[in-house]
């Protein structure tokens, strides 16, 4: 307790003794800054939760998510031993979800690794840069983003065949370049101001203006999007599983589960709702939480 | 033309409203039928070209034949229609239709026995899709103006050797056997092409109705012809909707916007037949659905496996599930109220009985791939199968694609297993016999890829001379028992593991009668509705 | 030699944009060649003999090498001839200018009601910070953000059409106003307000409101969260602060001060919005049995007709970047920092 006491007053110091010192303390002030955000703590909380689930689905899922029983599909909520109902062809939806969560995750995080630092780095040489390094990447960016975006994903995934890390290529792919406008818009506006011009009349090379004092101030619109934009990836990727283009059956991808109930959306609502609550509370849960990051990390909307 | 359409239009059409003007339950004009359908297969409307299914039903209205199927008695066969009559040589080679008087093309013109062999010539010259249905009785572009003679009101076809002549007529009620307007469609052609690229968009045409507007993806209108020979239709206006959803077509026909939606999923039909003023119609459809294992495969090759997988398919269980009231068992290529049809289905779900079949072919491991459509019935069928196969040790990939991506593969017998529907051409048996039955030279080389039997590599054993002697064969009774033989052998040999028949089931409001989406043997048609 | 400046941007404005074409046509070109779907068979279909396919395969040109046929398609395309559709056989053309309205049509309704709702919602939630306001904007933008479209569509159909019969179903308009108006934009608002036809733009109106309150809703949850973010970055600065201790209303400091300043990044915000819906939102689309330009090259690309997803990429492509230069312009006329 005294131990941890003193961590703490150690982390909350206003005079720091080391550079590392200092940071951690930054880092440490802006955990209870987010902390004391209920909403991005729940959103948080969310997250956490779908990892453990997806961690330890074998122990979780009630039944085998791909075992048929044809006597017994579309069996409503809360019926005996299956309390989100069956599926069409009679399947567990609870197991499914609890299955899916692996898929999601997967998916959402390369895409969240892929294309935001894609587009950084491109928006940030074009807009730091400028002359025909600019023109030449924001041309590329022009062609990428002037594609109608299903078409180029769905182009991309027919030509290199149907499954799960195509569609997130795909995806990528499809995603990048309206990061790389923003990055490049906050990189123009920052470039010109003073306390750049000051560091670059320290000495300081492009590198290392680039990397330490132009990508921190872009990174906070860039998770404000990234995070707005998790939904709409999750959604894209069903969009390619319901045309057949991305995860196969009888993988329970939450968006192929929903693809697949849509048909008995009158009747049977719950089939296709379940999943689409999954997908609706996850996306909701990346979205509290960008929200509350960007409060700690945004070094301009903060004191 | 298209300004003073759209004038006419709306003249009826504000009239139409003024008479019904706002209630609370939409209904639909008294004499206009709209229908709910997916259109988005239709590709040309040139009957020369067209072989969709929601072309087909337009070509149907629109066109009148030589001979052509009753909507009211289709189990009667063909009846007159543009020939009043007609007569076969000795040597049966040459039949000679009379021509009936007095009917006229929308346009105007009348309808002579020139247009009925220009017609069919052209069919065969142009020589798209669907010309083998007329180039299979040895029609070829170079003998075309001789085997097919017009004289006065008389047409003459000399086929290259004999045929069954209920073979020849059943073809010619498909509709490849359209009777177009030969002075509207030479005033549009464009570089020789027999106005092919005009006749893609417009009609010209006897039957019943006119094409006012087909909208790819959006609708088609026609309207009635008051000058059809076999009297005006009730509906003077029919509107074909292009609605994808299911959803969307069982909403629209409850709230009474339209007449009928043609494709209801089972639990939508379940749903709708409950709603206030919903009848269901049931038609028996051609359609078979079917797994086929290519026979270039080592292991699938072997008799007992392919004898297994029939054993593999949990017919019952499909069938009272998710393709409730859609499909009914069926394991003979031959569809149901064809000539010759058998209703034998041996076969059954049976894990055990497959394990034992596997094992005395030495089968470990298998592990296959199978390419289905993105039909979200046909991915359960895969499904389903699936999970069979695993408990039979088969490891089965789903590979699910668009219609063209793995008919593609299909073609090129990429695939180890297809999951396929084939839907017959026209009203004989030999539509589907020398398809899945018949496949004279089984080589890479051949490149026959419009036959079943090749496209799986499979040499048919013996059947392809059983198909050709069926098909000539004059007496009745005869015919049908050969083509019950055929089938008996084809479903203990062959690699096809037929399943399930199409059953179509209309929704329609209860004051439409007479409705009909043309049975097993043809399409929809529309004069004979009444409301 | 020296061009005055104008003329100088305007030229190389328009260099930019053909290159651009040029660049997406070409990928498209590619991606079409590539793609393991048959355009042949697309046309003739499962049943078709070798010999039709040999000689629609001739037809098409498919013999020659893929730069010939690139090269082919540009000229056409100079001279603003689209091809034909493989698979209704009418100019490309005609096909899109009957979609892309049904889209432009769709997309601006909803555009306005996400900017009129989303707007003052963004800027009320940056001034009461942490109010219940802004609690109550932040979980309207979320949900609606987060909620998967077609199921909040069907169900907006079956409750408000199905049920209630408040609002017309699938489809732009009833039966029995189809083709009754003369289309003049193919905007069919527009069209019965021309016409002076109003029962066929209640009807209209009744079909399209539903869909465009989906589209806008989620365009409304972009942009409210987007504009409370620029407006907290303006309210924090140090000008509005002084504005403050000088004793301007609050409404000025707003309006005048902060809002002013975010002008430029919201346009840019709205405009990609727009873009964004312009490309056609296929589920709403197919949901709706809206024909537009969405659905259009989807369907065109899972059919392999390579001529329509060419044309329509084209005019999709062109939109985007119009309105990217367009918000372009803004930054350098209205951001002096940009310059």
């Amino acid at each position: 307790m005294a131990e941890t006491q003193s961590l703490r007053a150690w982390l909350l110091t206003d005079t720091p003794t080391s550079r590392r010192h200092a940071k951690l303390s930054a880092l440490y002030q802006g955990w209870l800054t987010f902390r004391s955000n209920t909403m991005a703590m729940i959103g948080l909380g969310i997250l956490v939760l779908l990892v453990l689930v997806a961690a330890a689905a074998p122990l979780l899922s009630p039944h085998d998510p791909f075992v048929q029983n044809l006597g017994n599909r579309l069996a409503p909520l809360g019926s005996e031993g299956h309390l989100l109902g069956t599926d069409s062809l009679g399947r567990d939806i609870l197991s499914r979800l609890i299955y899916g969560a692996r898929i999601t995750l997967y998916i959402v995080a390369l895409v969240a690794l892929i294309a935001p630092v894609a587009g950084l780095l491109v928006g940030t040489v074009s807009g730091y840069a400028g002359g025909w390094i600019d023109i030449v990447l924001m041309r590329i960016t022009d062609i990428f983003l002037a594609f109608p975006r299903l078409v180029l994903a769905l182009a991309f995934v027919a030509a290199l065949g149907a499954g799960i890390e195509n569609a997130v290529l795909a995806i990528s792919l499809t995603a990048w370049p309206p990061y790389a406008r923003i990055a490049r818009a906050e990189t123009l506006t920052i470039r010109s101001s003073d306390y750049i011009a000051a560091i670059r009349l320290q000495g300081a090379g492009a590198l290392r203006i680039i990397t330490r004092h132009i990508w921190p101030l872009c990174i906070s619109s860039l998770i404000v999007r990234v995070t707005l934009d998790m939904a709409g990836i999750i959604l894209a990727a069903a969009g390619l599983g319901f045309l057949g283009l991305g995860a196969q059956p009888p993988s329970p991808e939450w968006g192929a589960m929903i693809s697949e109930g849509r048909r008995f959306i009158l009747d049977h609502w719950w089939v296709a709702t379940m999943p689409g609550l999954a997908i609706f509370t996850v996306s909701l849960a990346f979205n509290l939480l960008g929200d509350g990051l960007r409060d700690v990390l945004d070094p301009k909307a903060g004191e | 033309m298209n300004a003073i359409n759209r004038l006419l239009t709306s003249a009826a059409v504000g009239f139409a409203l003024s008479v019904s003007t706002v209630t609370a339950f939409a209904e639909t004009p008294a004499n206009m039928l709209v229908i709910a359908h997916r259109i988005d297969d239709v590709t040309t409307i040139d009957p020369a070209e067209s072989f969709e299914f929601a072309g087909s039903d337009i070509s149907r209205n629109v066109y009148s034949r030589l001979v052509n199927l009753d909507p009211m008695d289709l189990g009667a066969g063909y009846k007159p229609d543009l020939a009043e009559s007609w007569e076969v040589s000795e040597d049966g080679k040459t039949i000679t239709f009379t021509m009936r008087d007095g009917v006229t093309f929308h346009s105007g013109n009348p309808v002579t026995a020139e247009d009925a062999a220009f017609s069919l010539q052209r069919a065969v010259i142009l020589n798209k899709t669907p010309a083998f249905i007329l180039t299979q009785f040895g029609f070829t572009p170079e003998n075309a103006t001789e085997t097919i003679k017009a004289d006065g009101n008389k047409l003459m076809i000399t086929t290259d050797k004999k045929y069954a002549t209920s073979f020849v007529l059943n073809c010619l009620t498909a509709t490849i056997g359209a009777v177009v307007d030969k002075a509207t469609v030479m005033a549009n052609e464009v570089d020789g092409d027999m106005g092919n690229t005009w006749l893609k968009t417009n009609s010209a045409g006897s039957g019943p109705y006119k094409l006012d507007s087909w909208k790819p993806n959006e609708s088609v209108t026609l309207s009635s012809n008051p000058d059809y020979y076999g009297g005006a239709p009730a509906m003077e206006r029919v509107i074909v909707r292009h609605v994808l959803e299911s959803a969307s077509q069982r909403l629209l026909l409850e709230r009474g916007d339209i007449d009928i939606a043609r494709n209801l999923n089972p639990e939508d039909i379940a749903g709708a037949s409950g709603a206030d003023g919903v009848t269901i119609a049931d038609e028996l459809k051609g359609r078979l659905m079917y797994l086929a294992l290519n026979q270039k495969h080592p292991e699938l090759s072997k008799p007992e496996v392919r004898q297994a997988f029939k054993y593999l398919i949990d017919y019952e269980g499909m069938r009272d599930s998710f393709l409730k009231g859609q499909y009914t068992i069926h394991q003979n290529f031959l569809p149901a109220t064809y000539l010759g049809a058998s209703d034998e289905n041996p076969f059954s779900y049976n894990i055990e009985k497959a394990k034992e079949l596997l094992a005395a072919a030495g089968i470990e491991n298998l592990e296959v791939e199978i390419g289905v459509r993105e039909a979200q019935e046909r991915i359960e069928i895969g499904q389903s199968f699936q999970n069979a196969a695993a408990q039979a040790g088969i490891k089965v990939n789903i590979t699910v694609g668009t219609a063209k991506q793995i008919l593609a593969r299909y073609r090129a017998r990429e695939l180890d297993v297809y999951l396929g529907a084939w839907g017959p051409d026209y009203p004989d048996p030999q539509t589907n016999a020398g398809t899945f039955a018949y496949n004279p030279d089984n080589s890479d080389a051949a490149n026959a890829t419009g036959l079943l039997a090749w496209r799986n590599s499979w040499d048919t054993g013996g059947l392809t001379e059983k198909v050709d002697a069926a098909v000539t064969e004059g007496d009745r009774d005869a015919r049908v028992q050969m083509y019950l033989d055929i089938q008996a052998e084809f479903r203990e040999t062959s690699p096809f593991v037929v399943m399930f028949q199409q059953i179509e089931q209309s929704a329609l409001r209860d004051n439409v009668t007479n409705w009909s989406t043309g049975q097993a043997v043809t399409s929809a048609a529309y004069w004979q509705v009444t409301k | 030699m020296s061009l005055p400046p104008w003329l100088k941007t305007t030229a190389l404005t328009l260099g930019s944009i053909a290159v651009t074409m040029l660049g997406l046509l070409f990928i498209t070109f590619i991606i079409g060649r590539v793609m393991p779907i048959d355009p042949v068979l697309a046309i003739v279909g499962e049943r078709a003999a070798q010999s039709t396919y040999d000689a629609v395969y001739l037809e098409l040109g498919l013999d020659k090498p893929l730069i010939v046929q690139f090269g082919y398609y540009i000229w056409d395309v100079i001279r603003l001839d689209f091809g034909t559709s493989l698979l209704n056989a009418r100019p490309v053309s005609e096909d899109i200018a009957r979609v892309f309205p049904a889209t432009l049509e769709l997309a601006t309704l909803g555009i306005t009601i996400g900017i009129v709702l989303g707007v003052p919602l963004g800027v009320l939630a940056a001034v009461r910070k942490g109010s219940w306001i802004d609690q109550i904007a932040r979980v309207v933008a979320l949900v609606g953000y987060s909620m998967p479209i077609f199921w909040l569509g069907l169900m907006g159909l079956l409750i408000f059409y199905g049920i209630l019969g408040w609002v017309g179903g699938p489809g732009r308009v009833g039966i029995f106003y189809v083709d009754v108006v003369p289309s003049v934009t193919g905007l069919i608002l527009v069209d019965a307000i021309l016409d002076r036809n109003w029962d066929v733009f209640k009807d209209a109106f009744s079909h399209i409101i539903l869909p465009a309150a989906l589209l806008g809703y989620y365009s409304l949850a972009y942009i409210s969260r987007m504009t409370r973010s620029f407006m907290l970055e303006q309210l924090s600065a140090e000008y509005v602060t002084t504005a403050r201790v000088k004793g301007m209303s609050e409404w000025d400091v707003i309006w005048k001060h902060a809002f002013k300043n975010i002008r430029v990044q919201l346009i840019t915000v709205i405009a990609l919005s727009y873009a964004n819906l312009l490309e056609g939102s296929v589920l709403t689309e197919i949901i709706f049995s809206w024909p537009g330009i969405g659905s259009y090259i989807t369907t065109a690309l899972l059919s392999a007709d390579m001529n329509a997803v060419l044309g329509g990429t084209v005019v999709v492509g062109l939109i985007f970047i119009l309105l990217n230069i367009f918000s372009d312009l803004l930054y350098k006329v209205f951001d002096p920092r940009a310059r």
